[in-house]
Formats: C-alpha cells, sequence, structure tokens
C-alpha cells in the first residue's frame, strides 16, 4: 500500500477469477467432447467423423467468449460462462446422439437437428457477446421499462396467430428463419419492465397499504397491475394453452413484487390468484385436463392401448436406475417423436446418465441459479437487484416446471430445459439472459474506484500495532 | 432488499431440492418397477438382444436362432420340429411373450439369471457377447416322436414319465403349432398368432393337454380306488370275491349303477373286476371306503394340487364334499373327478415304482454358456400312496388287464406291461365325444422305465374298453417300446 493512500477502505476488491473461469471452461468444453466420443463408440464403435470439428468449435466459441468476458467484463462471476458452456455443449451431444436414431429422425419430423442447434448455439453465443460488449451498464435498461412492456405484450400475443403445435399455441413461424418461440425472449424483457416499474413503485406499493387480518392489503390502484399479470396469464394459459409460460411469468412477477416490496401479503395474494386460476382452467381447458390426468396415473395407457408419453418417459427413467444404460445405449426413442430431443430431453439423461448424471445436471443448473442469486444479493443497485433476481427467479422457475413436469413432480408443461433441449429461441434467450446476468456482476463485483487522497490523510493516519 | 432475496434463494433452492427428491425416488425407489413393467418395451428389447439360450433334448438343441432386421430385436428364436416340441419348448416370441419352458426359464435363457451374473463378467471383460445359458430337459427324443406320430392327426395327448425318478420322458399334445410361425413381430406373425387363438381355431392348438388340460379320466381311476382299498386294508386278497351285485344301487337313491356290455362282476375279485372293468365293483368299493378314504389316496397320487415341473401343471380334481352315491360315481372317474394326462401317468407311476411316487420334472439341468452346469435337478419323491407289496399285488393286477383283459393292445414281447383302459363320458346325458385314455407302464430287470399316460379326444366308438383299448393302447406301446429300445 502505497503511502499517498492510506485510508481504511481498501480499494482492492474481490479477485476477478478470470483464470477460475478459464479453468473450468476447459472441463466444460471436455466433458462435452468426451461424451461425444462416448457416443460415437456405443453407436458405431468408432469415433465420430465430426470429432475435431466439434471439438474445435466448442472450443473456439467458448475461449472466444471467455476472451471477450476478460475484456469487457472483467469481474464477471466466473462460473456461469462453464456452466452454461456445458450444459448447452451436452445438450449438443444429446441431440446428436438422438440424431443417430432413424425412428425420430424422419424427414416428417425434422431430420436430424444437431446441425442446426449448434448454429444457433452459436448465434446465442453471439448475443452474449454482443450484450456484453454493448451493454456497458444494466442500467440503461432502466430507461426501456415501457418500451419492454409494449415489446413482451406483443411476443406474448404474437402466437395466438399462429396455428397451435401439438396444442400448444407457442410458436410463431417466420418464412425463412423458422418458427419461433416469443415467450423464450418476453422472458427476459419482461423481466427488464417488471424492474424498472418495481423500482419507482415499490414504495407505493409498500406502505400504501391497509391492515386487515395480519395482512397488508394493497390499495385497489395499486392491486391494478397485479390483477392484469394474472389476467395475462390465463389469457395466456386459454388462448395459448401454454401452462408453462403462465406460470412463468406470474411467479416471476410474485417472486419480483416481494423482493421489491418486502411485503408477505403479496405473496399469499399470488398464491391465491393462482390457486383460483389454476383450479379453474385446469378443470375446463381439456389440454391442460389431459395433462393434468396424465400426471395422476402416469403409466395409464393412452385411449388406443398404446404407451403414453408420460409412461414412456417414467419408463426410461426407471430403466436408467443409478448408473444408466451410457451414453448412446438406451432406448429414449421409445418417447416417440422429436419429443426426447425438446420436452423430454431430461429422460434420455436420466436413462443413459442415470441418477447420478441427472442430479449432477441438475445440480449444475441450481449451481447457475445460485451464482444468479448472488448476484442480486451482491448488486448495489435495487434495479439490478430485480433484475438478477428476476432472470434467475424466472430461470429457476423454468428449470423446475420443465424438471418437475418431465419427472413427474407436477402436470408436464411444454418448456424447454434451458441450453439442453433442442430449439433455437431458447438458447439464443438463455445465452442473453446469462450475458446480462454477468453484467450485472461485473457491476456488482467491480472493486469501487479508489477514494481521492486526502489531504488531511495524516492526520486520520491509523495507528498500527506492529 | 436483501431478506426477501435471502428468502427467494432458499425457495429456489427448495425448488432444487424437491427435483432431486423426486428423480431419487422415480430412479431408484420406483426403478425397478418401472424397468421390468410389463409395457416397457425395453423388456422385450433386452430379451433378444442377444441369441438366447437353447433347449436341449438328448444332447441336441431343439431350439435355434436367426437374427432379423427392420425392428428393435436382433435376434429370432427358431425351433427344429416345433408342433413336436411346442408343449415342452412353448414359444418365445418378440411380439407375443413365452410360455412354458420359454416362460419358466426365460431368465436364464436369456443370460439375465443371477446365476449367470459370473459368466456375464466374464464375458463383459474378455469383450464377448452376453449369452444366454441352456436348459437340458429331461424328455426322451425317442418316445416323443412315438407319442407325437401315434397321436398323428387326432386330437389328444400323451404324458410319459421315469417312475424310478420322476424325470418326464414325453408330453405330446394334438393338434399343435410351430412356435416358430410367431417368433417374430411381423404382420404374418401376427397373423398366425390371431389364427392360432381359440376364437379362431376352435381346436385350440396353443393348449397343452398333456398337463393344462384335465379329462374326466373314466375307468383308468379304478387303478386309485383299488390302491385305495389295499392301503385302507379294505380288501387284503385281490383274488378273493368281492360281495358285490350287477346292478349295483347307488346308495340313497334310486339309480343303478351298470357296466357295460355282458361282462362278469357279480361278486368279482378285484383282479377280476380291474381286468373287466367293472363299474359296480369300484363303486360299491368307493362308497363303502367313504369319501375321506377316497379323498386321502386320491391326493396321495397328487389330486387336488397344481404340480410345477417346473411349467405349472392344473390340478387334477377330486371332490372332497360329495354324497355316498357321488362318491361312487367319482370311484369309477364319473362325476367331478377330473385329471390331467400328467397325473394319470404319475398314478401308474407310482404303481410301478413299487408304491412310491416321485415328483415329476422336465428340467434335468441348466448349463451356463461355457458349458458348466449352475443347477441340477435331483429326483425327490413326493409321497407313498401305495405300500411296496400293495404296489406289486396292483401290479400283477394290471398286468392281468394287458396280457388277456381289455388292453391287450399294448402288449410288448418279452416284457411285463400294466395297464388300464378308460373311456370316459363327456358332458351332460354324454352329449360329448367320449375320451379314450390308456394308462401302463413297462417293467424290466433294473425297475420300471417308463409310464404313460395317453388320452385321445373323440374315441368314437361305443364300447368302453375297445375305445380305450383300441385307440390309445396302441400309443401307449410305441411309446414304451421307444423308451425300452434306448
Amino acid at each position: 500500500m502505497s503511502a499517498s493512500n492510506t485510508t481504511t477502505i481498501t480499494s482492492i476488491g474481490a479477485p476477478n477469477r478470470r483464470n477460475t473461469e478459464l479453468a473450468l471452461l476447459v472441463f466444460a468444453v471436455a466433458i462435452p467432447v468426451f461424451a461425444y466420443i462416448n457416443v460415437g463408440l456405443a453407436k458405431n464403435d468408432s469415433v465420430p467423423a465430426g470429432l475435431l470439428g466439434y471439438g474445435v468449435g466448442l472450443g473456439v466459441l467458448a475461449g472466444g467468449a471467455h476472451l471477450l468476458v476478460r475484456k469487457f467484463a472483467p469481474y464477471a462471476d466466473p462460473l456461469m460462462l462453464p456452466i452454461a458452456t456445458l450444459l448447452n455443449g451436452l445438450g449438443l451431444v444429446l441431440i446428436w446422439r438422438l440424431d443417430q436414431e432413424p425412428s425420430i429422425t424422419t424427414p416428417a419430423l425434422g431430420g436430424p437437428m444437431a446441425p442446426k442447434q449448434l448454429m444457433w448455439s452459436a448465434v446465442g453465443l453471439a448475443l452474449f457477446v454482443i450484450v456484453l460488449i454493448f451493454l456497458k451498464d444494466h442500467r440503461i435498461l432502466q430507461r426501456y421499462t415501457y418500451i419492454s412492456m409494449f415489446t413482451a405484450m406483443v411476443l406474448l400475443v404474437l402466437p395466438i396467430f399462429f396455428p397451435g403445435v401439438n396444442g400448444a399455441k407457442i410458436w410463431i413461424t417466420l418464412p425463412g428463419i423458422g418458427s419461433l418461440q416469443p415467450g423464450e425472449f418476453a422472458k427476459i424483457v419482461i423481466t427488464v419492465f417488471f424492474a424498472g416499474y418495481l423500482m419507482v413503485k415499490r414504495d407505493a406499493l409498500a406502505l400504501a397499504s391497509r391492515r386487515f387480518m395480519g395482512l397488508y392489503l394493497p390499495r385497489g390502484r395499486d392491486l391494478g397491475p397485479i390483477l392484469v399479470i394474472w389476467l395475462m396469464s390465463m389469457l395466456i394459459l386459454v388462448f395459448e394453452t401454454d401452462l408453462g409460460t403462465s406460470l412463468l411469468f406470474f411467479g416471476l412477477f410474485v417472486i419480483m413484487l416481494y423482493v421489491a416490496t418486502e411485503r408477505t401479503s403479496w405473496i399469499v395474494f399470488g398464491l391465491l390468484l393462482s390457486g383460483a386460476g389454476a383450479a379453474v382452467v385446469g378443470t375446463s381447458e381439456p389440454h391442460v385436463k389431459i395433462r393434468v390426468d396424465n400426471w395422476l396415473h402416469p403409466l395409464k395407457l393412452a385411449a388406443n392401448g398404446g404407451v403414453t408419453e408420460t409412461a414412456q418417459s417414467q419408463y426410461a427413467f426407471g430403466s436408467g436406475g443409478i448408473f444408466g444404460s451410457g451414453l448412446g445405449q438406451g432406448y429414449s426413442r421409445l418417447i416417440g417423436g422429436i419429443a426426447p430431443k425438446s420436452d423430454y430431453i431430461l429422460s434420455t439423461v436420466g436413462e443413459e446418465l442415470g441418477l447420478a448424471g441427472l442430479m449432477a445436471v441438475l445440480l449444475l443448473y441450481a449451481l447457475l441459479i445460485e451464482r444468479g442469486m448472488r448476484t442480486a444479493l451482491a448488486a448495489r443497485d435495487p434495479f439490478g437487484k430485480l433484475l438478477a433476481v428476476g432472470l434467475s427467479g424466472a430461470f429457476a422457475l423454468q428449470v423446475f416446471v420443465v424438471a418437475g413436469g418431465v419427472t413427474g413432480l407436477i402436470p408436464l408443461t411444454g418448456m424447454t430445459m434451458p441450453f439442453l433441449a433442442q430449439g433455437g429461441s431458447s438458447v439464443i434467450a438463455n445465452w442473453a439472459l446469462v450475458a446480462i446476468l454477468l453484467r450485472i456482476s461485473d457491476t456488482a463485483r467491480r472493486p469501487a474506484p479508489s477514494p481521492a487522497p486526502s489531504p488531511d490523510a495524516e492526520a486520520t493516519q491509523v495507528v498500527r500495532s506492529q | 432488499m436483501n431478506k426477501p432475496l435471502r428468502r427467494v434463494a432458499v425457495f429456489c433452492g427448495l425448488l432444487v431440492l424437491a427435483l432431486l427428491a423426486r428423480v431419487n425416488y422415480v430412479q431408484f425407489v420406483q426403478a425397478d418397477q418401472l424397468a421390468n413393467d410389463t409395457h416397457n418395451r425395453r423388456v422385450a428389447i433386452n430379451q433378444y438382444a442377444q441369441p438366447r439360450g437353447d433347449i436341449v433334448v438328448d444332447g441336441k438343441p431343439v431350439t435355434g436362432h436367426t437374427t432379423t432386421s427392420g425392428s428393435d430385436f436382433k435376434y429370432k428364436r427358431t425351433y427344429t420340429d416345433g408342433p413336436m416340441w411346442a408343449p415342452v419348448t412353448g414359444h418365445a416370441s418378440q411380439a407375443f411373450g413365452t410360455s412354458f419352458l420359454e416362460g419358466v426359464e426365460d431368465k436364464f435363457l436369456t443370460g439375465n439369471d443371477d446365476r449367470l451374473f459370473f459368466n456375464r463378467t466374464i464375458d463383459l471383460l474378455t469383450g464377448k457377447q452376453k449369452q444366454g445359458g441352456n436348459v437340458v430337459t429331461t424328455l426322451n427324443a425317442k418316445a416323443q416322436e412315438a407319442a407325437f406320430k401315434g397321436l398323428g392327426n387326432k386330437k389328444g395327448a400323451v404324458a410319459a414319465i421315469d417312475p424310478r425318478t420322476g424325470a418326464i420322458l414325453a408330453m405330446a399334445s394334438t393338434p399343435s403349432y410351430d412356435p416358430s410361425t410367431i417368433a417374430g413381430n411381423s404382420t404374418t406373425d401376427e397373423t398366425n398368432w390371431v389364427n392360432l387363438q381359440k376364437k379362431a381355431d376352435s381346436d385350440d392348438p396353443m393348449l397343452n393337454r398333456a398337463i393344462r388340460q384335465t379329462y374326466p379320466p373314466g375307468s383308468t381311476f379304478k387303478l386309485v380306488t383299488a390302491a385305495a382299498a389295499l392301503q385302507s386294508g379294505k380288501i387284503t386278497d385281490v383274488d378273493k370275491g368281492t360281495q358285490s351285485p350287477d346292478p349295483y344301487p347307488l346308495p340313497g337313491t334310486t339309480i343303478n349303477l351298470v357296466n357295460e356290455g355282458s361282462i362278469p362282476c357279480k361278486d368279482a375279485s378285484l383282479r377280476q373286476a380291474l381286468q373287466y372293468s367293472c363299474n359296480t365293483v369300484f363303486g360299491k368299493l368307493g362308497a363303502d371306503m367313504g369319501l375321506k378314504t377316497m379323498v386321502d389316496e386320491a391326493e396321495q397320487f397328487g389330486f387336488n394340487k397344481e404340480q410345477l415341473v417346473p411349467v405349472r401343471v392344473d390340478a387334477s380334481n377330486f371332490d372332497t364334499k360329495m354324497s355316498p352315491d357321488q362318491v361312487a360315481q367319482s370311484s369309477i372317474g364319473q362325476f367331478d373327478t377330473a385329471a390331467t394326462p400328467l397325473q394319470m401317468a404319475m398314478v401308474a407311476s407310482a404303481i410301478a415304482n413299487n408304491g412310491t411316487l416321485m415328483q415329476p420334472y422336465e428340467v434335468d439341468r441348466l448349463v451356463a454358456p461355457n458349458l458348466s452346469t449352475i443347477a441340477q435337478t435331483s429326483p425327490k419323491k413326493l409321497s407313498e400312496p401305495l405300500s411296496p407289496e400293495n404296489a406289486q399285488k396292483l401290479q400283477s393286477m394290471m398286468e392281468t388287464v394287458v396280457d388277456k383283459g381289455t388292453g391287450t393292445n399294448a402288449k410288448i414281447p418279452g416284457v411285463r406291461v400294466g395297464g388300464k383302459t378308460g373311456t370316459a363320458q363327456n358332458g351332460l346325458n354324454n352329449a360329448g365325444k367320449p375320451y379314450a385314455w390308456f394308462v401302463s407302464y413297462a417293467m424290466t430287470d433294473q425297475g420300471s422305465p417308463v409310464a404313460v399316460a395317453v388320452v385321445v379326444e373323440d374315441g368314437s366308438a361305443n364300447r368302453d374298453d375297445i375305445s380305450g383299448g383300441g385307440l390309445a393302447a396302441p400309443i401307449a406301446q410305441k411309446v414304451m417300446e421307444a423308451v425300452l429300445n434306448k
């Protein structure tokens, strides 16, 4: 410490941990590469021909991202990029592995999907880099609060005008590009809106309330936005029959309200409203009703005497057991269609990597969520806190809703497992989500600027005992 | 804001915890149940992922395998002389499951049996493909062929046992089917399967009549009644006349029990009664001895109980609650009495084995792919329905039947053969066609190597003993010859 800077506040913050990130990234690339070799050996008794391209490609992408993080967000959290890379890499291997099954890679179902997924992953990483470079400070997003609201509304409403796929209207089809799932992007945009809106309104929501039966009841005009969001999530549920997205948005809003206002009553309200909504829609909407029925009786045979997807996925999990059948040696293709690549990709994980592998994957998600929550705790500005808790909360809810649905903990909903499942919108949106979290963590962990040297530093010098 | 934030973080942690608990439940607690669920196709895929082990008769496999393409299943079962061996092997079908030995020993044949764990581990280390074990049967190929050819295109069944050990030597059932035709999962296999079902084919070719069909045993059941009379002390001298009227009025009724044709049954000795197959003598004997004595003796012979050989054998029936007149009818093999051909072969074998009934079995040993024996069946005594002296008395009576009675068609030159014919009425007021029975044994210096029971449905002749002796006895004779000339 130099003599000119002798204040008690040290300017030395947390170490930036970029080398930790690099070391972890080596594993995050190596593990999927080994997995890739494993699948090749299991399916064709030979090392897959595309190994070099895949390995080098993944390495270059991850390495490039790392270098840019080093340059543009040097203090960012060191775990997020490796975890996302590992999950994305494993997802690619699993999709490529399922591409080897002729019965689910027919032209009618879209053919092999790993190459496209690889391309979308690259696009996702590019977006990740763009966000890091151009979003110098996450607080800039605050300016776009109402634009975000409008964008989110448009994104959520759009799928109503497009035909449904497998009973859920969550897709829009753009000629030349393919289909997009706007819900994935809406997830981020709406979090930006909530964070901006709640930061401004939090005092009004928290304090202007009457006490009633031990609960703080908010004023009607403050309750308005909640009812609007509740209504909107119900409308999504009814018109798009998308249980997952509506649950996600409502849960997200409740979490952010609670964090912003620190009032438990909001949670009670949220639970009551979502409970009421779920009860009404769950008993009236046939699509949702079927899913609840499948959840309660997973092994029940379908009306035509066949085994349902739900049952097939349960069989896959059960047959995997503790250690799994080994990559490439399972039969999750029995689930049928492209389901094992998207909705039920966790069943493949469960069958081929076993309970051990599935728990490892779930813990990777848990770790990513935990780093997000830590970022929220560490953020110094309320907008950053709300944005970080919103993004990681949404991520957590999505992981829970999908994994819970596939494993039979809750009724199945139509959402994708972030990074793991096949789907361009999902991969791109989640890379963007990680980029924003990284940006917030960089700001949060960046050491405070050194205080200007004080002219009367000598007078206040602390005398050390030795 | 940090306090609610921490709570949200804990909440997210709980969500993940719930997921972890759930996957542990599904993949650990429920795993076995799910992995072996009947609708889990992996069970069938694994079953046919490697060649099945063989079912071996006289050192030669009667099964084989071919590879199939275009489906989940790699290997398909083939059968040599399928129709002849079907009652033994059963079928192993990619689409329709397994039956009989293929079903009972399925785990061993597929190589999944725990007892093959060591072999599997070695194969795994040496990089060899997993192999199934072989099931070596006790069957005698010549006897089986004699039985199957003897039945020809008649409907019926043959069961033959080595009385000294209980080893099953022949188990034939006609009409039969070729399990090869339903071994795959193609549409042809499906059509074949549908055509083999009882709905499409009233002859029910997939029914194993030797062990899964019970018939009224008719006069052959008189052997059990005779055994009961000897064992209970009711009769000690088989050549002394019994006090039997002809016809015999059934106790408590106004119905007379009569004999078929004009045969000398009034006050006949037990030997004569068996020789001519006197209903009156045996009906009266049964009624006089009473229900309990008859039930006890029948159950000693194996009635009223399922047997596992290790394929399940239907329980034969001798009612345990009857009025005296019903006991009288049951004692000549009518009323509700019903027996599988294997059960009647057991009766003959107990008599031939000097009164000791051995547990019948059809699997001699289980052999690992490396030819080491994993399990060996050792002969086991089931019961002792007769004392040796009484058994020998009954033997001499049965030999009289073959020498000069109703069973002369079963004679084999130079060999002691004992037998008993039977024609069982079928259905109310004899509406159905009767069943022709013949049970017999052959005796050599080393004891009796074979006891056999033959039943031919559709014994269309009228007279009781001629049809049993005419239709069934020649088949039994051929089977015994096949075993003796070995």
